[in-house]
This record gives structure tokens, sequence and C-alpha cells, in this order.
């Protein structure tokens, strides 16, 4: 154990793990005080998540955007900035991925790539206005990001409503060519809504991971993140590479964005709120400890307890608040990481 | 008996090496007992034991001949334990009283009550003639000044012995005849210190005793009046040092740094470098002397492209660099050891390979149209650190977890290797052992008569005269007089320094 604790890279998958743990005891503590049998509750939840080929499929679409998300988060993360803009960069890559799928007349081939890259373009500038503003002007890109959400939320809705109107609070749907829906996928997970967007976002983890781990790119960003003297120091260009990681960051969740409109749903809502996936996000890359593979099971676990809650409602009668309740608990622990490092130090204290 | 701490037979491992082995250190009441060691022996992993910063993994701690077990600083602080790290830490937006009070707050009635603490400090301040300001804020005052913040911040906590971990590395010369001032007074009020540093003179100077350490292991305890630095030195590095340089004739050949009427301001708008003129030759090791803020930082920095330049012209090798921007400035052949290491020199995070590189890893052959050859940074790192003894478990450890002194020599290995044209070297040997530095020094030299130009900026008043073949005295943003180290002494020199005019030599 006290081997375990010295390995910095062992205890980022310990720590995780003892939070999700902690999460779920809390969480059966909560069940039994208001009366419900966590047991019961438990099985329900696990079998929303892996009972049957057509849970583990849904598990799997719905974690598609979230990875991206996290990864939008985490990127940001290690290059030293807080991207707390995600939602909005999700809202205008979904925009215009459904603008472009719509519009456009391709084929498929070249119709998802150009559509998702719609997406990620868009993105990318939303991200990148904050970039511009903190490397230019100082602003704090926490402020930028939050105001640009909502930029984004209200925009995207006004958009849609004059030029893409389908009626019923909906855009016109993407063309067939265009889609990352597959009957090939949902027969096999027996009728899910399971699209190609977790290819997309598999390649994504491995670029992200490229670029920051081998590339100078990488190096020159995350040394900017480090410490910006020693990279003006070393000739980098402090301003360029805030920028661009804002702007990577931003086309992530351009690209989770798409996944929406180009798998899932084939279209964009008028939308009155956030999604809430950009703050998910957030939590999935903190639980991932913003790792690209750590991130895509983050989000596996994020993306089950969402569509795995109504089951649990559905046969053990727990509301799906206190599911909600439970991912709260494992992001708190998972922020508390601290303290759980302090516990398992004590551990292999008295354990020696 | 009367030890006010004993540490016996301590022993703390980190992952790969043993920092502390089997260390034996006894301090007697009101005496300064010196820790003296090679780079990397283990100096402040022991002090932060004792300070509860590290649990030693066998051994035990006496303090006033009661057996302790120090868990963290708050332990320390209640048995009277205070530290000066040698990277202070301090809120720059906060004055000296909100700094001293931090963590322990006096409060009246849930608010907290700034006058009395304020009046507390200035108290202890005048005891032990600090002149601190409590009112000032931290970002205002000198370092030397900061230190004294520090110094206050254990005393306020009641501390009774004092560790002082490398103090007289960052101040100016002056400043360290005030500090030791200030420790003569500290021990006259019953206070102990233990005091790090890597000064013999000033171990000679100051201290009643003094623990030697090398590699991790205790070498023994020795009185300081029956020693000399000769000895001392001998029974930290193993072998015996030589104090002074040897180097022939410099054969100083084309310019390669012409400075003309240059104008640096500061953060504050105010011009600190003052039509600056200035020449290095290829083959000569030009020695820059002064009193700290006089400009000597702001110069570098305008050379080096870190700082705009308002005015005036800088050429390398005949070519204008004035405006520049860094990476081109380094490209014309340019090499830096800078003056702040945790500022400037080193990305803490990194490992001590990827810092090898910090300067050259868009280049091949360490990376390939943009793809990072780790296998090529490693191997360089790896020879680096062979060639200039940094001592570190492997080229993977992080850059944080090296000691102060075999950071630098890391930070110098990366500038020296590339053999850059011209070499500006800033401090190069704070914080290094004087095994390390007679090497370091030798670099130099090797340097200089490979035909390059070396541009040396020094507080140490022996480090520039030892060193250089011509100095140049800076005083207030201007180069005031040219000397000879050979035609000149430390005395004349420093009345240079203070702005003394000299009628026979010439200005450059
Ligand atoms: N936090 C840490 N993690 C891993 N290794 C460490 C850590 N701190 C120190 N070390 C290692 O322990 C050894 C002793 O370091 P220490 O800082 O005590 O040296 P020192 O005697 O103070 O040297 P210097 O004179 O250069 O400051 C070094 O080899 C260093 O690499
Ligand atoms: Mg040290």
């Amino acid at each position: 154990m006290q081997k375990l604790l010295k390995n910095q890279r062992l205890f980022n998958i310990v720590v995780p793990l003892f939070s999700i743990l902690l999460g779920i005891l809390v969480g059966a503590i909560i069940m039994l005080i208001s009366g419900y049998d966590p047991v019961s509750g438990y099985e329900a939840l696990f079998n929303g998540m892996f009972g049957s080929p057509k849970s583990i499929g849904e598990m799997i679409r719905a974690a598609s955007p979230l990875i991206l998300a996290g990864l939008a988060v985490g990127f940001a993360f290690k290059t030293g900035l807080f991207n707390i803009g995600v939602e909005g960069q999700l809202l205008v890559g979904w925009l215009a991925a459904v603008y472009v799928g719509y519009t456009l007349d391709l084929p498929a081939i070249i119709h998802v790539p150009v559509s998702i890259l719609a997406a990620a373009i868009a993105g990318g500038i939303w991200g990148m206005i904050p970039g511009f503003l903190k490397a230019r002007f100082k602003v704090h890109e926490v402020i930028v990001t939050i105001m640009l959400n909502y930029i984004a939320l209200y925009s995207t809705a006004d958009i849609i409503k004059r030029y893409l109107y389908a009626g019923n609070e909906k855009s016109f749907p993407i063309k067939e060519s265009a889609s990352l829906a597959s009957t090939f996928l949902a027969d096999m997970t027996e009728g899910s809504r399971l699209h190609w967007g977790i290819v997309v976002a598999i390649l994504v983890a491995i670029i992200m991971w490229f670029i920051l781990e081998k590339t100078t790119t990488g190096y020159e960003l995350k040394a900017v993140g480090y410490n910006q003297h020693a990279s003006m120091y070393a000739g980098m260009n402090v301003q360029k590479n805030i920028v661009l990681s804002m702007t990577i960051s931003g086309a992530f969740a351009g690209i989770a964005g798409s996944m929406d409109a180009l798998g899932t749903f084939q279209n964009m809502t008028v939308m009155s709120a956030f999604t809430g996936t950009g703050f998910d996000g957030i939590a999935v890359a903190l639980l991932g400890s913003n790792n690209p593979f750590g991130i895509i099971l983050a989000a596996l676990l994020f993306g089950g307890l969402t569509t795995a809650a109504p089951q649990m409602n559905f046969n053990a009668n727990v509301p799906q608040e206190l599911v909600d309740v439970i991912i709260a608990l494992i992001i708190f622990f998972v922020a508390a990481s601290y303290l759980i490092r302090y516990i398992l130090t004590r551990f292999s204290k008295e354990g020696k | 008996m009367e030890y006010v701490i004993e540490m016996n037979n301590i022993r703390k491992e980190f992952p790969g090496i043993v920092a502390n082995d089997n260390i034996t250190l006894q301090v007697k009441k009101g005496e300064i007992h010196a820790l003296l060691g090679e780079n990397g022996a283990g100096k402040s992993t022991l002090m932060n034991v004792l300070f509860g910063l590290y649990q030693p993994e066998k051994g035990e701690i006496k303090v006033n001949g009661q057996p302790v077990k120090i868990t963290d600083p708050n332990v320390a602080n209640r048995l009277g334990i205070g530290m000066v790290h040698q990277h202070f830490m301090l809120v720059h937006n906060f004055t000296v009283t909100e700094n001293i009070i931090l963590g322990s707050e006096p409060t009246k009635g849930g608010k907290i009550n700034i006058k009395d603490a304020a009046k507390k400090v200035e108290e202890l301040s005048k005891r032990y003639g600090l002149s601190v300001d409590p009112y000032a804020k931290i970002e205002d005052i000198s370092v030397g000044m900061q230190q004294r913040v520090e110094i206050l911040k254990t005393l306020y906590r009641g501390a009774e012995i004092l560790i002082f971990d490398e103090p007289t590395a960052v101040l100016t010369p002056q400043e360290i005849k005030e500090l030791i001032q200030i420790m003569g007074k500290l021990v006259a009020e019953g206070k102990s210190i233990i005091l790090i540093t890597h000064k013999l003179k000033e171990i000679m100077e100051v201290c009643d005793r003094c623990t030697v350490i090398r590699k991790g292991k205790g070498i023994g305890t020795v009185e300081v009046s029956e020693t000399d630095p000769d000895q001392l030195a001998a029974l930290m590095v193993g072998r015996e040092v030589h104090f002074k340089v040897d180097k022939k004739e410099a054969q100083p050949t084309d310019v390669v740094l012409e400075v003309k009427d240059l104008v640096v301001i500061d953060s504050r708008n105010i011009p600190v470098v003052e039509g600056l003129n200035l020449e290095v030759k290829a083959g000569e090791i030009l020695g820059i002397a002064g009193v700290d803020g006089n400009g000597q930082t702001e110069l570098i920095e305008g050379i080096t492209g870190l700082r705009k330049i308002k005015s005036g012209s800088v050429k390398i090798n005949g070519k204008e660099t004035a405006h520049l921007s860094s990476r081109k400035i380094t490209e014309t052949g340019v090499g830096h050891i800078p003056e702040d290491r945790h500022k400037h020199g080193l990305v803490l995070d990194y490992t001590i390979g990827e810092n090898m590189v910090l300067q050259t890893y868009y280049q091949k052959p360490y990376s390939n149209s943009g793809v990072l050859s780790y296998n090529k940074i490693y191997e360089k790192a790896k020879s680096l650190i062979e060639e200039y003894d940094v001592r570190t478990p492997s080229e993977f450890t992080p850059a944080r977890a090296l000691s102060g002194g075999n950071q630098q020599k890391g930070i110098i290995a990366r500038e020296v290797d590339r053999s850059p044209s011209l070499l500006i070297a800033s401090q190069p040997t704070r914080g290094l052992d004087v095994g390390a530095i007679e090497f370091i020094h030798s670099k130099l030299v090797e340097e200089r008569d490979k035909g390059r130009a070396v541009l040396l900026v020094s507080f140490e008043l022996d480090e520039v005269m030892n060193l250089s073949d011509r100095i140049a005295v800076i005083y207030e943003g201007k180069i005031v007089a040219i000397v000879d180290p050979k035609e000149t002494s430390e005395q004349e020199l420093g009345l240079l320094m203070a702005g003394g005019k000299k009628e026979s030599v010439g200005v450059s």
C-alpha cells in the first residue's frame, strides 16, 4: 500500500475508484434513511446499465458527447486554463452540424466529416474568443466563458427560429447522408439508439493524448500552463498558446455538439435551458484525472447512470432525483480527493 | 547535555534515493549551528523533517530532552521551531502584518485585530533590529526585507529554534552583513539557530559548531574555532577544493555583444537602464559588478528579449537584435543562465529531462516535424546529467524534486552545452556548493577559451574578481567604469559600485 501511494499514476486510478465506492455507500445510506431498499435499488441501476445489449448501447450513446465534453475540459485544464464554456461551445457546434447537415447535399462519406468539421470550427471559434481576451487583455477565461454560454444558448435558439424552424420547437432534421445513426449498431444492441459517434469520441481522445504527450505543440501548451515566465524565456509565444489551447478545447466541445446533431436527435431543439452536458464534462474530466482514457471510463459511468436512472425509478421505486444525488456525491468525493488521499495514507500507515 | 534539539539516526527515503541515511544532529541552546553539505546531500530534507513537513522512516527527535513526534508544521510551531525557507511563502498583495498573522489571526469579538498585531510586529522588529514596516505591502519591499518578514513570522509564533535554509543565497553583501547582525541579536536573546549555507566564510564568521553531511550520511560535527575553510571543504566534498580559478591570459578577438545607448524601463515605467554602453568580445569574460537594483536584471532581460527595450541598440555578432523575439535572439547564438531559476529557468512540473531541451525541443533531433522524440531527449539528458554531475535519481524525475543546487546545475548544463557565441550567466553559482562552483567556473573559462563571449553578472565580488578578464561597474543604469581585476581591489570596486568616480579609467 505504501508503495502504491508513492506511485502518482496508480494514485490517479485509486482515488476515483475510491470516490465512486464512497458515493455508492453514502447513496445506500440515504436510500435506507428515506425508506428505499438499496439492494434492489442498486440492482435496478446495474441492470439499467448492463442488463441488456440495449441498455449497454444506450449507455455508450449517452457517453459519447460526455467523453468529448470531458476531453474539452481536460485539454484546457492540462494547459492551465479553466474552460467553463464547454456548454456554449457544444451548442454552437450542434447548430453548425445541423445547418451543414441540413443544407448541403453530399455523399455520406464526405457529408458526415464535413458536418463534424463545421461543429469543430464553430466550437473552436467560440473557444477562441475567451482565449483571445485572456491572452490580449488578461480577462479571466471563466468569466468570459460563462457569459458566452448564455450568448450561445439564446442566439442558437433565435437562429433556429429564424432560419431553420420546422415547427414544434424543432429545427429541420439533417439529411440522411449526414447522419451518424447506424442500423447495424442499433440491431446489434437490440434497438438502442447507439450511433457511430462513439468512434469519433475515441478518435478525439487519441488525438488529445497525441497532441499533449507527443508533439512540440503539446510540450509548449503544457509549459505555458505550468510556468509562463519559463515559457517566455524558452522563446514560446505565450499568447498564441493560450488562444490555441482554448480553440482546440472549444473544437472538442463543438464535436460533442455534433454527436447530438448527427447521432441521437438528428436535429436541434429550441433550447430554453442548458443541456448540462458541458457542465457534466467538468465532472467527467475531474473523475478521469484529465487523462483521455480516464475520461472515456468516467463518461461511460456518467452516461450509464443517466440512462439507468429511469430503471431505478421504475423497478425499485427510487426517485430519479436520488440518482442525481449519487452522481453528485461521487463528484463531491472526487473533488475532495485530498480528503481521500489523507484517509488512504492513514490506512496504509496503520496497516504497516 | 543541554541540547535544545536532538535528531538521532534520522532516515528519510524518496523514490529511488535515500536522502537522509542515519543522520544525527545535536544543537546546543544559544548556538548558531551550521549544516554543511554538497548539493543534494540532504540538508533541506533533514530540516523539513525537523519542521514536520516530512515524516522520517526511522530515528527519533528530542526537543529540550523530550522525545517528540513532529507530524506537521503546526506541531513544530508549538514546540518553538520556526523555519525560514529558501523560497519564501508570502502572499504578495498582503501587508507585512497580514502575512505574519496569516493562519493564526488574533480576533476580537470575531473581527481580526490588525492593530494589536501590527504593534506586536513593530515591537519584535525593534527588539531584533529588523526595521520592518508592519504596514508595507510585500510586493513593494526587497527580497532582503521579505526574508525579514519570514523571520518575524517565526518570532511572532514564539520560535526559540530558528532554521535558516540558505538565507544568504538571495541577499546582497550588505544585506548579508545585516542578517549576520540580526542572527547575533537572536542568539544573544537565548534563541538557537540552525544555518544552512554553502559559503564557508559565513560559517567561519558566525557559527559555533558545524555538522557536515555527504551524500545523505552524517560525517561528523566540528567546532568552528578549531577548523578552517579548507578542512570544511575537504570534509564535505571528500577531496581538496581549489578556491582560486586557474586560467590563462584572455585572448579577446571580435566584438560579439555591442550595446549602445540602451534604455530599458522597469514595471513601474521608470528607466532603470539609462543609456548604457557595453562591449563583450569573443574569448573574454566580462563581469558586471554593482549593487543590486542598479539595472543589472533589466539589462539582461533587455538583451535577451524578455523585456521591451525603450531605445538604443543591441548587436550580437554584428546583427541588430534589439527588437527581436527571445526565440530569435536565442537562435542568433545566445545562452542565458537566468537569475531566478524557479521563475525563468525551469518548468518545475516537467521532468529534469524535459527541462534539458527547453530551448531546443522544437529542433532536430529532439523532434521531427512537430513530433517529439523522447528517446533522443532522454538520451541527451542522461549524458548532460552525467557530465555536469547533476544528482538526481534519474532523468525522469520531476525538476521540482531535485535539490536547489542540482536544479541550478541542470540549467547550466542546458545553456553551456549549446556552446552559444554569447553566454550570459546571471548569478550562475547561486546556491551551489564549493565543489560545484569550482566545476562551473572551470566550464565558463573553458567556453571563453573556445572563443565564446561570456557576460557574467554576480553579487559575489569574489566571483567577479576571480573569473572576469574585465570588470564593468554598473551604477544607476550606466556603466561607470571598466577595470582590470588584476589592478583593482575589493575596496576600490566597492567605492565605484557606490557611485564614486575614478579618474584614470576610461569609460567605454
Ligand atoms: N520531494 C522530493 N521528492 C523526491 N526526491 C526528493 C524530494 N526532495 C528532495 N529529494 C531528493 O533528496 C535529495 C536531497 O535533497 P535536499 O533538497 O535535501 O538537498 P540539499 O542538501 O538541500 O541540497 P542543496 O544544497 O542543493 O539545496 C536529492 O537527491 C533530491 O533529489
Ligand atoms: Mg537545499
